[in-house]
């Protein structure tokens, strides 16, 4: 199991409780759609999957180890088997885009000689080889987008999650961005991702996890609309 | 960037005034320090000079008119002395040698010759066995009237009691300054992990252990310190050259030399490297406590 979580609830601080009793279970290799409108809590049951923000109560299980009873220095070795595109990129706005992109293997301490050759051609892959010491600030939404994607893919994680991945594209790079998931999770990744984009959840036949006021409201399969 | 710092921690506020406080504190501590090792210098120099020796005072009687007199008592005393057991060597200071020691004060005429001044005998004792001055002074008292012994030791006492006190007040000064620097590293620390939290998070999030985190921190803090303190040392080596220079021109007679040893100059010249690892210690303690605080 890559993520299970148990009755899980979070409130911020002393306020009420956003998000209550989640139970759900994502097998390796799966891709779910996380759906909901604007402030039903998808980000934040995100950062708990992604290990950004601790439950209030309930159990959550990350490749089979409890995230609560983990001590504080195994955690990073289970972010890193985790990808994360955030729906604001998070970019580190001095570093170019091929440095950007190398922190994942950097913080992991790989080898600077393979560094250089790995980031350039995931660039490559997706599309942005002449844009390597371009800054965060010199690139449009959509290539900003493409090198968080690279950042989060890197280390080859084993669970990928995209907040809104297409929230900033045209919808014909988002279908772009969407097929390029559905590749890395066609080679073994579970991916997760969350978007408020019906449209886009009707063109790709995913399993959903809908959140409603804070509570897993329904799993379905969608239809594809049309034709891909 | 490859091979250095993730986070932009040059670009911050703290970068700038960080070697400049700590290349001040250096440049105090390289002071406080010469100043102890040079007066612990002069102290060991002056104690080497006097220990195994001491100086035995024939002084005028006032009934005493003829000058044969004192001759005679000093002859005597000479005489006493050099068979003591302990004493390898006395010798009574000719007259005109004792003029020449108080020709600075008193000028170069005969009003010298005039004065009723004591006769002085210098007194090289053997070395090994310790000597009783006490005994030799009874045993001079009885034969020789108006004699005094001084063994310099009341003297040293009150030079070595000064020496510590500055000593002492010197590792004070640099207990402080070394409190002040952590005082410091630990405030522009915490400013670096304010202004670079979000950094700092997403390094967390893509799997950045705590270590890894403070390493950018503590190379950095290492870095400035090393860059002040080589400031402070350059200015504090210009000042104490300076001074040293200027004790030297003095009569060598008033002041005791000052002026430090080869090992001396070295432990100061290693001073940079104490601020940079004090920096780079308190740097990654303050890191590591704060991540610690942290998801």
């Amino acid at each position: 199991m890559v993520v299970e979580f148990q009755n899980v609830g979070l409130r911020y601080g002393v306020g009420p409780e956003i998000l209550h009793d989640i139970s759900f279970r994502l097998e390796p290799g799966s891709f779910h759609f996380l759906t909901g409108a604007s402030g039903a809590g998808k980000s934040s049951l995100l950062r708990l999957v992604y290990l950004g923000i601790r439950p209030t109560r309930g159990l959550i299980h990350l490749f089979g180890k409890d995230t609560a009873r983990a001590p504080r220095r195994d955690l990073p070795a289970l972010r890193r088997r985790i990808g994360v595109v955030f729906q604001d990129f998070r970019l580190l706005e001095h570093l170019t885009a091929l440095d950007n992109v190398a922190l994942p293997l950097r913080v992991a301490g790989a080898k600077e000689g393979d560094v250089r050759a790995h980031v350039e051609e995931l660039l490559s892959w997706v599309g942005l080889a002449d844009r390597l010491g371009a800054r965060p600030a010199t690139l449009s939404g959509g290539e900003k987008q493409r090198v968080a994607i690279a950042r989060a893919v890197i280390s080859r994680p084993e669970l990928l999650i995209a907040d809104e991945p297409t929230g900033n594209l045209d919808d014909r790079s988002g279908a772009r961005l969407m097929r390029l998931l559905e590749e890395l999770n066609r080679i073994g990744t579970t991916v997760v991702v969350a978007t408020h984009n019906e449209s886009l959840v009707a063109r790709f036949p995913h399993p959903q996890l809908h959140l409603e006021r804070g509570e897993i409201a329904a799993r379905a399969i969608a239809r594809p609309a049309a034709a891909k | 960037m490859a091979g250095g710092l993730i986070l932009p921690l040059a670009r911050d506020p703290s970068s700038r005034f960080l070697p400049w406080i700590t290349g001040f504190m250096v440049f105090l501590a390289a002071l406080a320090l010469a100043a102890a090792m040079a007066v612990s210098n002069a102290s060991s120099d002056w104690r080497r000079g006097l220990t195994g020796t001491l100086t035995v005072q024939v002084l005028p009687i006032a009934a005493e008119t003829d000058p044969r007199a004192l001759e005679a008592r000093v002859a005597a005393a000479v005489a006493l002395v050099r068979n003591a057991p302990g004493v390898a060597r006395a010798e009574a200071l000719p007259p005109d040698r004792m003029a020449a020691m108080l020709a600075p004060w008193l000028g170069d005429g005969a009003v010298i010759a005039d004065l009723p001044l004591p006769r002085l005998i210098d007194v090289e004792l053997a070395g090994g066995a310790p000597f009783d001055s006490a005994a030799l002074a009874r045993r001079l008292a009885e034969s020789v009237p108006g004699t005094s012994v001084d063994d310099h030791g009341v003297w040293l006492r009150r030079f070595a009691a000064f020496a510590r006190a500055i000593e002492v007040t010197a590792a004070i000064v640099v207990a402080l300054i070394s409190a002040a620097a952590i005082a410091v590293v630990v405030f522009a620390t915490r400013s670096g992990l304010v202004v670079h939290r979000d950094a700092i998070e997403i390094l967390h999030l893509i799997g950045a252990r705590d270590g890894f985190i403070a390493r950018q921190f503590q190379l950095h803090a290492m870095a400035l310190g090393f860059k002040g303190g080589v400031l402070g040392l350059v200015l504090a080596g210009a000042t104490l050259a300076l001074l040293f220079h200027f004790a030297q021109r003095i009569d060598a007679a008033l002041l005791p030399s000052l002026g430090l040893g080869a090992v001396q100059w070295t432990a100061l010249a290693l001073l940079p490297v104490a601020a940079a690892a004090i920096g780079m210690a308190t740097a990654r303690r303050t890191v590591m406590r704060a991540l610690r605080r942290m998801t």
